[in-house]
């Protein structure tokens, strides 16, 4: 039987380590459709761009990783604000319905524009990290699993301290409880909604390199899958929630593990939207979503 | 002034008329009779670009050769006209059809992977051009329903001969009794290649213990499910896939502590393999193939290969050059390149010198009758271990 236990354990770090990357693009997801009530489509295909920042960076540059993942995720955040000053400011005022199908449209854009610029070729990431391998009690952990769940703990613990005691923080929180009284009391909404776009882009960006650098390849249509398995997660945890889009992607990596570690690998993918549509019927509002009747 | 603007632009026309007529006049240009246009349906782009690139390179070596030597029949130039199918079976359709109707060329060289050429099948068979593709090894490529497709043709063999060679080599080779499967559920290529294993590793007396699957193009983290291929403890893990996912596996595979062999297909066979899965991760690990590029037959490709392109060829290049080779003796053989004379010759052909090794096309199933290589990893390269030859 300590075989089974064994498997057990070993499949825990296997979702953990896959489950940090869902909970860093969801949110992205959460926090954007926290404050402007957009699904940002181009969500993933923005950890795309940072996972081919942190290649350039990599590679051409020989950085190591830290200094990488700092450039990506800084990039990144430049992208999503032009992005959304671009593409997504000029609907703000008109059906949501508008904003999504641009989101869509961006997503697009990034993806194809991408093999264009950086061809369809898919790359590899050089060892960034030791292959330093622990055996504990036959429970395989890798130094990547390590800094991955590291990195992103630390990542969501700065996101926690910046939304609940910065300045910026506050006003975000603000604008997302009511844009226009928020406005009133002399937030300046514009910046606001920059710096969630900013920070959610660099979270994805993070993701990104971590992805890369965990799987050793990079290719311009990476985004897709875990971008729509992190929107997902958001979904999950109840969108707009940021515990909730935390808890939602270690969720969903766990489950995939767990469907994979039954024998059912093929199902992976179909369970994290069974998940999705579930979620969906029996409360739309996520798991640490309140029940609240939209204003009409 | 509409009459002088009328005027201008009939003055116009008539001058273009005048130029164009110019440039077709020229003297030294050749006629378009003299030129015999050859398509190449291949994998520039995508996941499996490695394989088209590297068949493309030698089969531009081998029309350049043959126009060196005074071209096909008494003195037309081969030109061979490029179009990309990104890996991807709609857009090989998409290129076939370009080749054969716009550009109408006498023959298509590829695609590369079984999928792709099942895609441009139907193009081909409409549009009545011999098609030859260098390494679609899935045994449906040249049959449908017991017909032999007539217009399919190839310089492999075919993935039943490949998983059989495979099962043969673990049972009598390696000497191992239980063996694992991790198939591409995508794939045809996989697909087939993991059930001839199957049949042939069982009747030799070996067990299947574990029978897993994966999404190729889509999945990356194949660690849950290694876990479970672990835990059945096999002898060796035959992974029938494409270079990139069976880079990742293999990786990930090392990395949990499997030391089990793995064993693959011709698929395995790129250069990106070992910089996905790095030197250590492929040691204790092999692959059939088609040949061997340190196979003394090979000797003068790799020496031309190389002196044109500054890097060593693949076994894709060589059979890239095998398929070129074979459509332009069919065409000296046919003396014409009237489709159907083209076809009648590419299916006798027999005893070809080719630089994978000796072919002959069974007329019955198009499928070339000829050896596999098994290959072994050491230090990162797939080194030459033994020759198989059919039963």
């Amino acid at each position: 039987m300590g075989n089974v236990t064994q498997q057990f354990l070993q499949q825990i770090v296997n979702g953990l380590s896959l489950g940090s990357i869902y909970a860093l693009i969801a949110l992205g997801y959460t926090m954007v459709y926290g404050i402007i009530k957009l699904i940002n489509f181009a969500h993933g295909d923005i950890m795309m761009v940072g996972a081919y920042v942190g290649w350039y960076a990599t590679t051409v540059l020989h950085l190591s990783f830290l200094p990488a993942l700092l450039i990506a995720m800084v990039v990144s955040a430049i992208l999503g604000v032009l992005i959304e000053r671009i593409a997504y400011k000029p609907l703000r005022n008109v059906i949501r319905i508008a904003s999504l199908i641009t989101a869509i449209g961006v997503s697009l854009f990034l993806e194809y524009g991408g093999m264009l610029l950086v061809s369809p070729q898919v790359r590899t990431y050089p060892p960034v990290f030791p292959s330093t391998i622990y055996n504990v009690g036959g429970i395989i952990i890798k130094y990547g699993d390590i800094v991955m769940v590291v990195t992103s703990i630390v990542l969501m613990i700065s996101l926690h301290v910046i939304v609940q005691y910065s300045k910026i923080g506050k006003a975000m929180r603000a604008v997302s409880f009511d844009t226009e009284a928020a406005l009133l009391m002399g937030i300046n909404v514009n910046n606001t909604i920059s710096a969630t776009f900013a920070i959610g882009s660099g979270l994805a960006a993070a993701a990104g390199v971590l992805m890369g650098v965990y799987f050793n390849t990079i290719d311009p249509l990476m985004g897709i899958i875990p971008g729509l398995k992190a929107f997902v997660a958001a979904v999950l945890g109840g969108i707009g929630i940021l515990p909730g889009a935390m808890v939602g992607g270690y969720f969903l990596g766990l489950t995939e593990a767990f469907v994979s570690g039954l024998g059912w690998s093929t199902w992976r993918d179909a369970v994290a939207f069974l998940i999705l549509i579930l979620v969906l019927i029996v409360k739309p509002s996520g798991l640490f979503g309140k029940n609240i009747r939209e204003k009409v | 002034m509409r009459k002088v603007l009328s005027m201008a632009t009939v003055a116009l026309l008539s001058l273009s008329l005048v130029t164009g007529c110019g440039t077709t006049a020229a003297p030294n240009a050749p006629k378009a009779a003299d030129v015999i246009k050859v398509g190449g349906d291949l994998e520039l782009s995508g996941g499996t670009a490695a394989f088209g690139q590297a068949a493309e390179k030698a089969i531009k070596l081998a029309f350049e050769q043959q126009n060196a030597k005074g071209g096909v029949l008494s003195g037309k130039k081969l030109e061979y006209v490029s179009a990309d199918n990104k890996s991807d079976a709609g857009e090989s359709t998409v290129a076939a059809t370009k080749l054969a109707t716009q550009d109408k060329v006498v023959a298509i060289l590829g695609p590369m992977t079984s999928g792709d050429t099942l895609a441009a099948a139907q193009v081909v068979a409409d549009s009545k051009v011999p098609l030859i593709t260098p390494t679609g090894t899935s045994d449906k490529v040249t049959i449908e329903n017991g017909q032999v497709k007539p217009w399919i043709f190839r310089a492999c063999f075919i993935d039943p001969f490949q998983g059989q060679v495979a099962a043969n080599f673990t049972s009598d080779n390696l000497k191992f009794k239980k063996a694992a499967l991790f198939i591409d559920q995508k794939g045809d290529y996989s697909k087939g290649l993991a059930t001839s294993f199957e049949e042939n590793f069982k009747k030799a007396g070996g067990e299947i213990v574990a029978k897993e699957q994966y999404v190729a193009g889509s999945d990356k983290d194949f660690r849950a499910t290694l876990t479970r291929i672990k835990a059945a403890n096999p002898e060796v893990v035959f992974v029938p896939g494409y270079y990139q996912e069976v880079g990742l596996i293999l990786k990930q595979a090392r990395e949990m502590g499997m030391n089990q062999v793995f064993l693959g297909g011709d698929g395995w066979g790129s250069p990106q393999l070992v910089d996905v899965a790095g030197k250590a991760a492929l040691e204790n690990t092999y692959y059939v193939n088609h040949g061997a590029i340190d196979d003394p037959g090979m000797a003068q490709f790799f020496k031309d290969f190389k002196a044109k392109y500054q890097s060593d060829p693949d076994t894709f290049a060589a059979l890239g050059y095998d398929a070129a080779n074979m459509l332009i003796k069919a065409i000296e053989t046919a003396g014409s390149t009237d489709s159907e004379k083209l076809r009648i010759a590419l299916e006798s052909t027999k005893g070809f010198q080719g630089v994978s090794g000796v072919l002959t096309v069974d007329p019955k199933t198009h499928n070339p009758v000829k050896s596999a290589a098994i290959l072994q990893f050491k230090d990162g390269k797939a080194v030459f271990m033994t020759k198989v030859n059919p039963k």
